[in-house]
């Protein structure tokens, strides 16, 4: 019955975010086309509240998480990754990928067994291809659904309709690891748990962008706009599963500046 | 004939030696762009001693009006030619500033340019690392290079881990344009007051 009302919500959230602020047209069925700011006033007031988290809880927690001996952060940051699979076979799958799912499945393996839980990248060391995350925002993008409005989520940061969207089939079912510390019964795993490895995954991100974070927001006019605009091209980059920036990056405009 | 033959191939040899006598290839250009303000980052010298000389390798080496047109957006097709002048002026305090003092944060970076596409006849891509350290992993950064005049190219944009600053930036701006209804004096008293902090 929960899973049932969960899938109304957000079958009602996309329904109504593709009509938001569009000219008529569904933003959902169209790629390419700017992610527009349908909740801007929203999205303001939670980006302010999350600098404000951000200043008083999490930027000094990063900091004190950086005072760890390098290993223990490295260790800490393998199993947090290697967890992260659990998530991105699926998502392999779902993209039709089965060639990465396969290696990540054989990473998955390797890595939390002889790499004790995770905490040694083994599958690094044995050579396997550079891992790359997928997560269910991205699978929805590549089977063509558009970004739909830009959200700024309170405490979770900056996302999409879509990516929200993404991150609720995790706890419907998609991500194992959450079926199995919370609706699994069993002594070893519960939903304490769960939640310590997400905030800790949080911790670890911004323990690793303190000075970049720093860097934009001391250099940018509109640093919202900056978020914004660097999230929406991260996740374009992801979602084509293109190292080659030429791909993503090129903009037609360029070649109408002529300043020699 | 035979002569006049031999004159023509001189001049052809000539001229093209001298148009390619000071062509720079985009990854030298970059590799050596990058040693000077490696270099720069590495003395001992005060954060705004470093600044300043850093901002001299950037008018050198940056096509900031060009950087500066395009984070503009279509709003440049609009402009009046006082408008533009000032806006240009205004622009290059900006991000002089903003560069300058995004790249004074790190401490001897040392970036290895690994290879270059070349994209069509204006420009070039230009791949490199920032060699990561114990705090910070190994960055990516990709550098669009404007060659259209090959003797003299120029940094268009970074694209650091596949996020492009210059696009970043234009969407800054076109942020700051729509929340004052399009009025560029808008933007322009933003870039003034950021230049004088």
């Amino acid at each position: 019955m929960i899973r049932l009302i969960k899938i109304s919500l957000i079958s009602i959230f996309l329904s109504v975010n593709a009509f938001a602020g569009s000219d008529g047209s569904l933003e959902l069925s169209k790629k390419n086309l700017s992610t527009k700011d349908c909740f801007e006033g929203f999205n303001r007031a939670s980006f302010a509240l999350n600098q404000g988290l951000d200043k008083v809880i999490f930027k000094p927690v990063a900091v004190g998480y950086r005072a760890l001996p390098s290993p223990v952060r490295a260790g800490t940051s393998n199993v947090l990754e290697n967890l992260s699979n659990l998530i991105t076979i699926p998502n392999n799958v779902l993209q039709g990928d089965l060639i990465s799912a396969g290696i990540n499945t054989t990473r998955l393996v390797v890595n939390s067994t002889i790499g004790i839980l995770g905490i040694i990248d083994v599958a690094d060391l044995l050579g396997f291809p550079e891992y790359v995350k997928e997560d269910y925002g991205q699978t929805l993008g590549k089977w063509g659904l558009g970004h739909g409005c830009y959200l700024v989520l309170p405490v979770l940061g900056p996302s999409t309709v879509r990516d929200t969207a993404g991150m609720f089939v995790n706890v419907m079912g998609g991500d194992p690891y959450y079926n199995i510390s919370v609706n699994g019964n069993n002594e070893f795993l519960d939903g304490q748990l769960y939640a310590t490895t997400k905030i800790l995954s949080g911790i670890d991100f911004r323990a690793k962008n303190i000075e970049a974070i720093d860097n934009l927001e001391k250099n940018s006019v509109d640093f919202y706009a900056s978020v914004k605009s660097l999230y929406l091209q991260d996740r374009e980059r992801k979602i084509s599963n293109s190292k080659d920036v030429i791909d993503t990056m090129n903009d037609g405009s360029w070649e109408e500046i002529d300043t020699n | 004939m035979k002569k006049f033959f031999s004159f023509f191939v001189a001049i052809v040899v000539l001229l093209s030696i001298s148009n390619n006598a000071f062509s720079i290839s985009p990854d030298v250009f970059i590799q050596s762009t990058v040693n000077r303000a490696s270099q720069i980052l590495s003395l001992d010298i005060s954060k705004d001693e470093k600044i300043s000389k850093l901002k001299i390798i950037a008018k050198e080496t940056v096509d900031i009006k060009g950087v500066g047109f395009y984070s503009l957006g279509p709003v440049r097709k609009v402009l009046n030619d006082e408008q533009k002048s000032n806006y240009s002026k205004l622009f290059e305090n900006y991000f002089l500033k903003s560069f300058s003092s995004r790249l004074a944060e790190y401490t001897n970076p040392e970036i290895e340019v690994k290879s270059k596409e070349v994209l069509n006849k204006n420009y070039t891509i230009v791949k490199s690392i920032l060699i990561g350290t114990a705090e910070r992993p190994e960055v990516k950064i990709d550098w669009r290079v404007y060659t259209k005049y090959p003797d003299n190219p120029l940094i268009r944009d970074l694209i650091i881990e596949g996020l492009s600053l210059a696009r970043t930036q234009k969407e800054e701006f076109s942020s700051i344009l729509n929340s004052n209804n399009g009025d560029i004096n808008a933007l322009f008293k933003t870039l003034e007051e950021f230049s004088k902090k």
